[in-house]
């Protein structure tokens, strides 16, 4: 088990873990935004840099994000050197600018003691911060719907030719995610909408809720040969159901579903 | 036929030369690309159709070949004569039949066609003897110009794939690595990394799938050297993937080259079908019981994609974006297989240093830097192309004696070397030598190897604004200080250049600049501040200049930038109106011109062509004012 040290802590750390984790388990906050422990690390904020040394190296340190730097025995972390909080300024600075109305960015700046941006104002204010969150959950889904387009200032997410997505399925994974709530969605009882592509609702058979889209059925129903009656059924009354079969097992009188 | 055994590849070596001497007298007609769009093609299929007309071929053994690029780029299309080494530039179609005729049948030099040294004014008739070329040690460039790129037998008889035979007649991995090692070979990309060094990682590296990888993706603005060489020495390349190849243990690799470099693509194309035929690619190389192929990925024009993760990302048919390097390719690199990549001038030396030895190679440069490197001699110089120089040659020794000094005899200002991650360096540090830590420690770096000369007229905060222009279109915007922060420095620069730049932007623009390279997921952001940077460090006061004075020194920013006819000695002879885009100059002839300054777009083409050196350029705040009080 990799030992190091993080701000002065000694911790014991997971092999094949990355560095953020070992600090949450020291109980060290990193700042994060694009970090989510469904998808795959992405170190794109570049929030949670940190200073990274060994005693060896005669003082000298890189640089890294822990979101993404695998643990090694014996390095000595700090997390709020000199230069890691100015990057982190920064970067929230920047940050800032883009997103001047976002409510998680300008908490996260005024936390690191910016008010206000000393670089210049998007005029057109976003809430989308690039995090790639949306895409990544999308792309673990297996279906990619969505993606990144254009390069640099220009970066945006969007479906392909941004016109309604054709892989999409409705799941409002990317929506979920989403820190900000840029990506908009309506649900319905019989429709749902998003990225601008409508979809039919389907009704669980017991409780009569419309709790997942046609097409996230067949999708799903088609990979794994699991059947689509499986999906219909909404996640309360499998809960339910569950519930129901341990509590019979354990000789328990059953109790009815709850309504939510 | 077939190549089977390193015996029957010295007898096709001996023949291919056979075929050449037997031939005897050469015409080299250039067809790099930039010769190419001089109108070269139909300069070398004139030579081809009248060499066959004239009966020449047979009775003097007379044959011209399409070649590489000389390097000498703005002098063509350029034409070599062998054996007597004669050069002709500028060479038109409608010249063919007399250098045929005069040249060629009767040994008379055509004075016109031979170049004229600019410092001197002396016409030089041979190759060997211009200064451009006299100075320089060509390695990775040794066949460029003299080789047909199309056609392996002539590359045999230049030397290619020797030192592919030297690996494989008994060379084990580690000795070839041991002979890299010597030669202090380092990657020629930019960051300097010992070849030998990255060699060994990946050959330790586990498992039995392994790539080599070539860096085809030059993308720094001003530079061409990787080009030239995968167009005009294809063969070279290729020998170094192989033996590289064979050091490392791979039997797979790409070369990954950008799609802006069509000719390139050809070249390469060609060059790997014969290699393939002739079997010096593909299973059982020369006999020996090694396999390793080849496949060309063709790039999207990213800039990005030269950063080896976007690289190998790009070529796994993904998005080409960087990502974290924690773990080195050589463990996870393309298909999260252990890969080594190479920048195409690396490759292009490996060859030569197996077929010479490493210590030949490590006769050149200083204690770090070994060999020779070659550079793209650009901007504001009297010869501008593509040189190559033994390590630790001064700044001095390339612009002054290989450049032909600076053009209109201007005064220097400043050299841009290592492309748009690179530095400018002033005239104090002219006297520099030429090598990795030198530049690096004086703020700037080696980069691809491009060197960007500008004169007096040039403005350092122009510069670095075409730069972070030019950085903020091709980041790839995943991480957000070079994203975001390439957009506000731009937005800071844009200010500057356009007189509304405010005490403080200069703090700004090096704090973010600091926290760009400290923050920055890849080298493209880490090294994007390098310009703003190394300007600053070199020419603070222009920047003040530009805040404070709302002027410009050196007269490019338009906006802050007038320009006025100095009465004397303007003789009145029309050559700035005929110039003027917006017909702001008037005067009757003879007689002193005036600018109008509401016409006027200080665009400086006046300046540039007064023969007087009459026309001077003042603030245009001082103008204004002198105006207002004119007007009071």
């Amino acid at each position: 088990m990799p030992t190091l040290t993080i701000d002065g802590r000694t911790v014991h750390a997971d092999h094949g873990t990355f560095l953020l984790a070992a600090c949450r388990k020291a109980g060290i906050e990193v700042p994060t935004l694009c970090e989510h422990p469904a998808v795959e690390p992405y170190g794109g904020c570049r929030l949670c840099v940190v200073d990274v040394t060994r005693p060896e190296w005669d003082g000298w340190s890189k640089m890294v994000v822990a979101c993404l730097f695998p643990v090694e025995d014996g390095i000595v972390v700090h997390t709020r050197s000199e230069r890691v909080m100015e990057t982190r300024k920064v970067v929230l600075d920047l940050l800032l600018a883009r997103c001047p109305e976002t409510p998680l960015i300008r908490d996260l700046a005024a936390a690191h003691g910016i008010v206000a941006t000393s670089f210049v104002t998007n005029p057109e204010p976003t809430d989308c911060i690039l995090c790639g969150l949306c895409t990544r959950v999308c792309d673990t889904m297996g279906m990619s719907a969505i993606s990144s387009v254009d390069r640099g200032a220009g970066r945006e997410i969007a479906p392909p030719f941004r016109a309604p997505p054709p892989a999409c399925v409705g799941c409002l994974a990317c929506a979920e995610i989403c820190p900000t709530g840029f990506i908009k969605f309506e649900t319905g009882t019989r429709k749902r909408r998003i990225w601008d592509k409508d979809f039919d609702m389907l009704r669980c058979p017991r409780c009569g809720r419309s709790h997942i889209t046609a097409a996230q059925a067949d999708f799903f129903a088609g990979r794994g040969g699991v059947p689509r009656s499986y999906f219909e059924i909404c996640d309360h009354c499998k809960r339910a159901e569950l519930a129901a079969t341990a509590m019979r097992l354990a000789g328990q009188p059953a109790t009815p579903a709850r309504q939510g | 036929m077939r190549i089977e055994s390193l015996e029957q590849f010295g007898a096709a070596v001996a023949a291919a030369r056979e075929a050449r001497s037997a031939k005897g007298r050469e015409v080299w007609v250039c067809c790099g690309t930039g010769c190419l769009a001089n109108g070269s093609k139909a300069v070398a299929d004139a030579f081809g159709a009248q060499i066959v007309s004239g009966g020449l071929a047979t009775t003097l053994g007379l044959y011209h070949k399409s070649t590489g690029c000389h390097g000498f780029c703005e002098r063509g299309p350029l034409v070599v004569i062998q054996p007597e080494g004669l050069l002709y530039t500028k060479v038109g179609v409608g010249d063919v039949p007399e250098v045929l005729e005069k040249t060629v049948g009767k040994g008379e030099v055509i004075p016109r066609l031979l170049y004229k040294d600019p410092a001197t004014k002396q016409a030089i008739a041979k190759y060997d003897d211009i200064p451009f070329y006299k100075h320089q040690i060509r390695v990775s460039m040794r066949n460029i110009g003299r080789v047909d790129p199309a056609n392996l037998d002539d590359a045999l008889a230049h030397g290619a794939y020797a030192g592919l035979a030297r690996a494989l007649s008994g060379m084990t991995p580690d000795q070839v690595i041991a002979e890299i090692e010597a030669s202090g070979l380092r990657g020629r990309g930019g960051a300097g990394f010992a070849t030998a060094r990255k060699w060994k990682s990946c050959r330790k590296a586990g498992g039995d799938r392994k790539f080599v990888l070539c860096n085809g993706d030059e993308g720094d603005p001003g530079a061409f050297k990787d080009r030239s060489i995968m167009e005009g020495d294809p063969h070279s390349v290729l020998e170094g993937m192989i033996i590289g190849a064979y050091a490392i243990g791979a039997h797979e690799g790409y070369l990954y080259v950008r799609d802006e470099y069509p000719l390139a693509v050809v070249n390469l194309q060609k060059a790997l079908a014969d290699a393939r035929q002739r079997g010096l690619l593909g299973a059982n190389i020369l006999g020996s019981g090694f396999d390793f192929d080849l496949r060309i990925s063709r790039g999207g024009g990213a800039f990005v994609c030269g950063e080896s993760s976007a690289l190998m990302r790009s070529i796994e048919g993904r998005t080409g974006e960087p990502r974290a390097k924690y773990v080195h390719a050589s463990d996870k690199g393309l298909f999260d297989l252990p890969t080594n990549l190479n920048n195409v001038e690396t490759w292009a030396d490996v060859g030569a240093i197996i077929a010479n030895g490493g210590a030949w190679f490590a006769g050149w440069g200083t204690k770090k830097s070994k060999g020779t490197k070659a550079f793209s001699l650009v901007g504001k110089v009297k010869n501008t192309g593509l040189i190559e120089l033994p390590m630790g040659t001064t700044l001095r020794h390339i612009i002054y004696d290989i450049g032909g000094g600076i053009l209109k005899d201007r005064p220097f200002k400043a050299v841009q070397t290592g492309g748009p991650s690179g530095g400018c360096l002033p005239a104090d540090r002219l006297d520099l030598p030429v090598d990795y830590e030198i530049l690096a420690d004086n703020g700037s770096m080696m980069g691809s190897g491009g060197m960007i000369v500008m004169d007096d007229r040039t403005c350092m905060v122009d510069v670095a604004k075409y730069f972070l222009k030019f950085l903020s279109e091709e980041s790839c915007g995943k991480c957000v200080p070079c994203r975001e922060g390439l957009k506000q420095m731009l937005c800071i620069f844009e200010d500057l250049c356009t007189g509304r730049g405010k005490a403080g932007d200069i703090e700004r623009s090096e704090r973010l600049g600091r926290a760009m390279q400290l923050g920055s997921l890849c080298e493209l952001g880490k090294s994007a501040a390098n310009p703003v940077l190394s300007t600053l460090r070199y020419f603070r006061a222009e920047y003040e200049s530009h805040i404070d004075l709302k002027a410009c020194p050196a007269g490019m920013c338009r906006d802050l930038t007038a320009y006025e006819i100095v009465s004397e000695p303007c003789t009145g002879c029309h050559q700035c109106v005929k110039v003027c885009p917006t017909e702001a100059i008037s005067g009757k002839a003879r007689q002193k011109h005036v600018i109008d300054p509401a016409k006027c777009i200080s665009c400086g083409a006046c300046f540039d062509v007064c023969p007087e050196d009459c026309i001077r350029f003042i603030p245009k705040k001082e103008q204004e004012a002198a105006h207002a009080h004119a007007d009071d």
